[in-house]
Order: C-alpha cells, then sequence, then structure tokens
C-alpha cells in the first residue's frame, strides 16, 4: 500500500439550499484498497460519490488526488484524473452487444469505419485479463443476466485505465451467484492496483471485499474502521449511531465479550 | 438459456468472502488453461452451428427480418396460387417501380424508429418537395438538377427543424410532427398555387427516375455480379483479419453458402427484370440508397451513436454522445428520404399535385418500416426493413388488385398484417428481456 493516497479528500461540506449534506467529511483511498462507503439513507454517500465524479462540486474543502491539490468540476476533470463512475443505473444499452457498449463513445476506426475486428480484440482481451465470463461478445446485452451486466458495465470503466473505480451499489438486486461474480471483479481491481470505493447497504458484501470502512452518518464522517478487526454489528451501530464515539465502542465490545 | 449460464459453483453459495476467493481461485485457474470455456457461446464450425445459433436467436426474441421473409414467401405463394399472373415478369417489375417512392420515405421512418420516435410529417414533407420542385423547374425553368437539390434541401431543412423542436426545446416528436403533417400540407397547398397540378416532363431528369428503365441486359446481370462479388469480398476478407487477429471468424464454407443465397436472389432478379424491360433506374437508385445507408447506421460511429440513443438515452449522454446533435440529425435524414420519395412518386405519375402526400402514403411508409422488422421500440432494425417491408404491402395492394378485389378491403388486410407485425415486435422484445433474465 503506497504512503500516498491515491484519493484524499479533506474537509468537505456540501449544501443545498437549507439542507447541509455535507460536513467537514474526509476520506482516504490507497492505490490497492477498497474502501467501502456506508451509511443509512441520506447519510450522504450519494452526494459525496457526485462530489468524487465532478457530478456537484463540493462547496468547501480539499481535493487532493496522489498528494495533489486538485479542482475537480466536472464529470470530465474526474475522468482525465483516472476517476471511472459505474452507476447503479449501469448505463447500457440494451440493444448494443458487449463490445459496442464496451466501446461506446470511444469507437476505434479504421479509415474512418468502425473496426469491429479490433475492437472485438480488444474486448476479449479486456475480459480475459478481467477473467470475465460471458456467453459472448456478439449477442446484445440485453440478453445478459444482471451479474453478467453489472461485469460490462465494470469492465466498460476500465477501458479508460482508471486508477479509482467508484462502484454504486453493484451489488444490490444481484442473486447470490451473480453476487460472487462482481465480488470475484472487485477483488481482481484491486489485485491489479486499483483503488476502489465501494458503495454498498449490504454488510456481507462490505466484509468479503473491503478493506476499510468509512461510515457517514447524517453528513459526518463517523468512523473508519478496518474490516478485519471490526465485527459487523459495531459497523452497524456506526451506521444507525447507536454509537457515538470511541468511548461507547470500547464499552460496548468489552461488555460483549465478557461471558 | 441455462447451457449458457455461468457456472454453479457449490462453494458461491456459501459465506461471500470464502466464495469470492475461492472462485476467484478457480477462475485464475481456468484463465490458465487455454481449452475452450464451456459455458461460453461457442458456435460450432460450418452448418451444424449456424442451425443452432439459429434457433437460439429465436429463442432468445432475435428475430431480425425472419417473419417477414415467411410472410412474404406465404404473401405471394397465395396470389401466385390464385393469378398466375402476379409472378410474372411484367408484374414483378413493375411491383420493383412502384414500391421505390414510398420505401424512400419508409428509409428515413427507419431512422426515426431506431431513436425510438415517430415521424408523422413524411408524407407532408414528401409532397412539398415535389411541388418544390415542380414549381421551380416547371414554373420557373431552373435547372432541373439544382431544383432537385433544392427540393431535397427543403426535406433537410424542415426535418432538422423537427428535430430542433424536439431535442433542444422536449416537444415530443408525435406532436412536433403532427403540426408538421398539416402545415407542410399547407404550404405545398400554397406553393403549388391556383394551378393545383404541375405536370413533369416524361423525358426530364425527374420523369426518367422511374421511366428509365436499362434495356441492355448485362446492366441488371452486371448489377447482380457487382453485389455478390463485393459481398464475398468483404465476407472473405473480413474472416481473413479475424482469423489473424485470433477472434472467431466465419468459416469459408458458410461464406460460400451466404453468398451463393445471395447470388441466387441476385441473379433470379436480374433475370426476371431482364424478361420485361431491364433493370429499372428507379429500383437500382433504391437499392444503392439502401446499401449506402445501411453502411452508414451498421458501419460508422455516427449510426453507432442512433443505435445507441434508441438503446439508452441516458446511457448514450454518458458516453459523451452529443445526444441533441444526433437526434437533429436523424429528423432532418427523415426529411430529406421523405423529399426523394416524394420526387420519385412525382416521376411515377409525372405530376406534382395537391394530392401529393396525403391519403395513406404516410400509414404505408411506416407500415412498411415496422413490418420489414424495425422495433417500434427504439433501437432495433435495418433499412432493409424498408424493402422488405414495401414488398410485402405492395404485393398485397397488387395482387389485391389483380384479382379485382375492392380497396375496402385491402386496406384492412394490409392493417392486418401491420397489427401482426407489431404485434410479433411486442412478443420478441418481452422475449428478449425474459431471457435476459434467464
Amino acid at each position: 500500500m503506497s504512503a500516498t493516497p491515491v484519493l484524499a479528500l479533506r474537509g468537505i461540506s456540501k449544501r443545498f439550499g437549507a439542507v447541509q449534506a455535507l460536513t467537514d467529511v474526509d476520506l482516504e483511498v490507497h492505490a490497492g484498497e477498497v474502501v467501502a462507503l456506508v451509511g443509512d439513507n441520506g447519510a450522504g454517500k450519494s452526494t459525496l460519490v457526485k462530489t468524487i465524479a465532478g457530478v456537484g462540486p463540493a462547496d468547501e474543502g480539499v481535493f487532493e488526488w496522489q498528494g495533489r491539490a486538485v479542482e475537480v468540476n466536472r464529470p470530465h476533470d474526474a475522468q482525465e484524473l483516472g476517476i471511472a463512475t459505474v452507476y447503479q443505473d449501469l448505463a447500457l444499452c440494451d440493444n448494443l452487444d458487449v463490445v459496442g457498449n464496451l466501446f461506446l463513445g470511444r469507437e476505434i476506426l479504421r479509415s474512418g469505419v468502425l473496426d469491429e475486428i479490433e475492437m472485438e480484440r480488444r474486448a476479449r482481451e479486456l475480459l480475459d485479463t478481467l477473467s470475465i465470463r460471458i456467453p459472448s461478445v456478439r449477442i446484445p446485452v440485453a440478453s445478459l443476466s444482471g451479474g453478467q451486466r453489472q461485469v460490462v458495465a465494470i469492465a466498460r470503466s476500465m477501458l479508460g485505465e482508471p486508477r479509482l473505480v467508484i462502484l454504486d451499489e453493484p451489488t444490490a438486486a444481484l442473486g447470490v451467484e451473480q453476487t460472487a461474480q462482481v465480488l470475484d471483479l472487485v477483488e481482481r481491481l484491486r489485485e491489479r492496483g486499483l483503488a476502489v470505493i465501494l458503495i454498498s447497504h449490504n454488510m456481507a458484501d462490505v466484509k468479503a471485499v473491503a478493506d476499510k470502512v468509512a461510515v457517514l452518518r447524517l453528513g459526518r464522517n463517523n468512523g473508519v474502521f478496518d474490516v478485519a478487526s471490526t465485527s459487523q454489528e459495531e459497523i452497524i451501530s456506526a451506521i444507525t449511531g447507536a454509537t457515538e464515539n470511541a468511548v461507547t465502542r470500547r464499552k460496548a465490545r468489552t461488555a460483549g465479550s465478557r461471558p | 438459456m441455462s447451457e449458457t449460464k455461468l457456472s454453479k459453483n457449490p462453494e458461491n453459495s456459501g459465506d461471500p468472502r470464502a466464495a469470492a476467493t475461492a472462485s476467484g481461485n478457480g477462475a485464475a485457474a481456468q484463465a490458465a488453461t487455454p481449452a475452450v470455456d464451456p459455458r461460453l457461446l461457442v458456435r460450432e464450425e460450418g452448418l451444424a452451428g449456424y442451425w443452432t445459433d439459429f434457433k437460439r436467436k429465436m429463442r432468445t426474441g432475435e428475430l431480425g427480418s425472419v417473419p417477414v421473409v415467411v410472410g412474404l414467401i406465404l404473401i405471394w405463394a397465395i396470389f401466385q396460387f390464385q393469378d398466375s399472373a402476379f409472378l410474372s415478369a411484367e408484374n414483378l417489375s413493375n411491383l420493383s417501380v412502384y414500391i421505390v417512392g414510398t420505401g424512400l420515405i419508409s428509409v428515413g421512418i427507419v431512422f426515426v424508429l431506431l431513436l425510438g420516435e415517430i415521424d408523422l410529417s413524411v408524407g407532408s414533407v414528401s409532397g412539398l418537395a415535389s411541388a418544390v420542385f415542380a414549381v421551380l423547374a416547371v414554373n420557373n425553368g431552373m435547372n432541373e438538377w439544382l431544383a432537385v437539390v433544392l427540393a431535397l434541401l427543403t426535406g433537410a431543412a424542415v426535418g432538422a427543424f423537427h428535430g430542433y423542436f424536439f431535442a433542444r426545446i422536449g416537444v415530443p416528436a408525435f406532436v412536433v410532427t403532427l403540426a408538421g403533417l398539416l402545415a407542410w400540407n399547407g404550404l405545398m397547398l400554397k406553393v403549388l398555387g391556383t394551378d393545383g397540378t404541375i405536370n413533369l416532363d416524361r423525358e426530364g431528369l425527374v420523369g426518367t427516375l422511374s421511366n428509365h428503365y436499362f434495356t441492355d441486359i448485362a446492366v441488371a446481370y452486371g448489377t447482380a455480379a457487382v453485389a455478390v462479388g463485393v459481398f464475398f469480398a468483404v465476407q472473405f476478407a473480413g474472416a481473413r483479419r479475424r482469423a489473424a487477429a485470433g477472434i472467431p471468424a466465419r468459416p469459408l464454407s458458410e461464406i460460400i453458402v451466404r453468398t451463393a443465397v445471395l447470388a441466387l436472389l441476385a441473379f433470379g432478379a436480374a433475370h426476371m427484370l431482364n424478361q420485361y424491360r431491364g433493370m429499372p433506374l428507379a429500383l437500382l437508385i433504391f437499392l444503392v440508397v439502401l446499401v449506402a445507408l445501411d453502411f452508414v447506421l451498421k458501419r460508422t460511429s455516427y449510426g453507432r451513436k442512433v443505435f445507441a440513443l434508441g438503446g439508452n438515452t441516458e446511457a448514450a449522454r454518458r458516453a459523451g454522445i452529443n445526444v441533441e446533435l444526433v437526434r437533429i440529425s436523424v429528423f432532418s435524414v427523415a426529411g430529406t428520404m421523405a423529399a426523394f420519395g416524394g420526387l420519385m412518386i412525382a416521376s411515377r405519375i409525372l405530376a406534382a399535385n395537391q394530392g401529393a402526400g396525403s391519403g395513406n402514403l404516410l400509414m404505408e411508409a411506416i407500415a412498411a418500416a415496422v413490418i420489414g422488422g424495425t422495433s417500434l421500440f427504439g433501437g432495433r432494425g435495418s433499412v432493409w426493413s424498408a424493402l422488405l417491408g414495401m414488398l410485402v404491402i405492395g404485393s398485397i395492394a397488387n395482387g389485391m388488385a389483380l384479382l379485382g378485389i375492392a380497396a375496402a378491403i385491402q386496406y384492412m388486410i394490409t392493417g392486418a398484417v401491420l397489427l401482426a407485425a407489431v404485434v410479433i415486435d411486442s412478443v420478441s422484445r418481452r422475449t428478449q428481456r425474459s431471457a435476459g433474465r434467464s
């Protein structure tokens, strides 16, 4: 794990009219690290992600990219830096095949004409390196399962060779087996040295793949936990606000460990 | 698609962490072995593989043009059985000229339908274009080529106007073009003025378009030979490049079979046309337009953008596609093709008159696109549907006329065919969705 985080947010605040959506939020993500961003509905997860993706810039705070303070005011800025965001609604075209979707908006041309062969070759290469198994790269995305669609959407974000991938609820509405496929892929992204921010409501998923869990509550940081040494109950209580500080957390832990 | 589903490793159903690592290792092990993954939809080589692939496509709702081809064969068989003059060279040759005007309008409709939108104004725009041409060329003595270009530009401008209101202002395309249906018809009446009808010269440029036949039999056979040759060369070169790039390629046997089928159709049609008056210029124009626009849709990034917009507008926008520009351009294409079709219709009847573009022209153009297999829901279709659909509609009209059946019955039958086509479209769309959830 590198010393300088790929992404560091410091003191991010964002206000929508009378609503203070984010207050003084910090977040750090290192290369080769999966950080789960959790919190109850309305905790500010989406707002924070939009800040990172450049969709809704923060009002205050510092955005550091690889140790350097940068301005991210448009989605384009974030993409330039190497931030890829896979939104919950996937943004795939059902009628296009897998190759068409992967290269949508960045088609490879050969004397002005679509170079389907080169695109297919690169698509296969990409899917192979990510060990993604789909029935065929030439069938419409509509005939893929939910899990396969999700991995295609994630693979698509990889074409821009990002340093940081943000996954917004990638396993929502997926079955057990399909969830495992997506989690496999998240682990492979980490093995390739990418930084991953995983937004999830599913604690089992978070425990399965995340290294750290950053909890948001009512638009503020409510602790960053090391997944290996933290129980699910502790994370949940941080989300719901049953515990508010380190002292009560410790009390609860020692009380729980007593027979 | 149970056989194509990803592996059901028993460990996947347990604790997610264990499952993730276990199957992750499994995947790594699989990647290490070069053997073909049994879960992949690898098509067997040869005709057996082609058949399996065909069955899979049928099952998952990728019907394409199969229903319309089956329907067309059925219609031709019925009419031929009733009246042996139906499949005569003269009748088929006339049919091939008759479908061109409406067919060209229908090609524009295909573009709009690919976006999942509709253009109700194409009939009026086609009439307006023919009136603009007739007034400029006949009444004002303008050069015919220039007048044709101006008529086409009128169509393009009108289409872009609709597109602007739809894409930039956000008015539903249905309403914008419905307004256009009325307004452009009014403008056409205004342009024609008190004359009402302007007759065109049979020997003039536009008159020639529908009335010229290449009596030299070499033209029809030559066209067929070029089509077959180019098709084979493109397929063969593509397969070679794919094989060189190490991705699945069509085997030579399959390319030969496909070329043979095309050759049979092309030379059969050429032979038939040569039995009568030879290759009609109108049909040649139609075929060239179809090939060119099919190329635009399938092989250029513009075409890919059109399909993407029809599939998921939001995804297209996020992929950096200029949604407004593509929408405006597509409506402009529809307007241009409507103008082109209007000129061809004026050419066939050798007149621009007040009735041009009215009646069931609009409905026929839309019905042809849908009957030919272009989805009303956007994102699926091909310009060839305009040809196939017009063949169906034209055959029904022509066959009924031969049998002396009243127009009333003819409308009802065409309506039923359209309904059948939309039902097939809806059902195949649903099948495709449910197949995706397996």
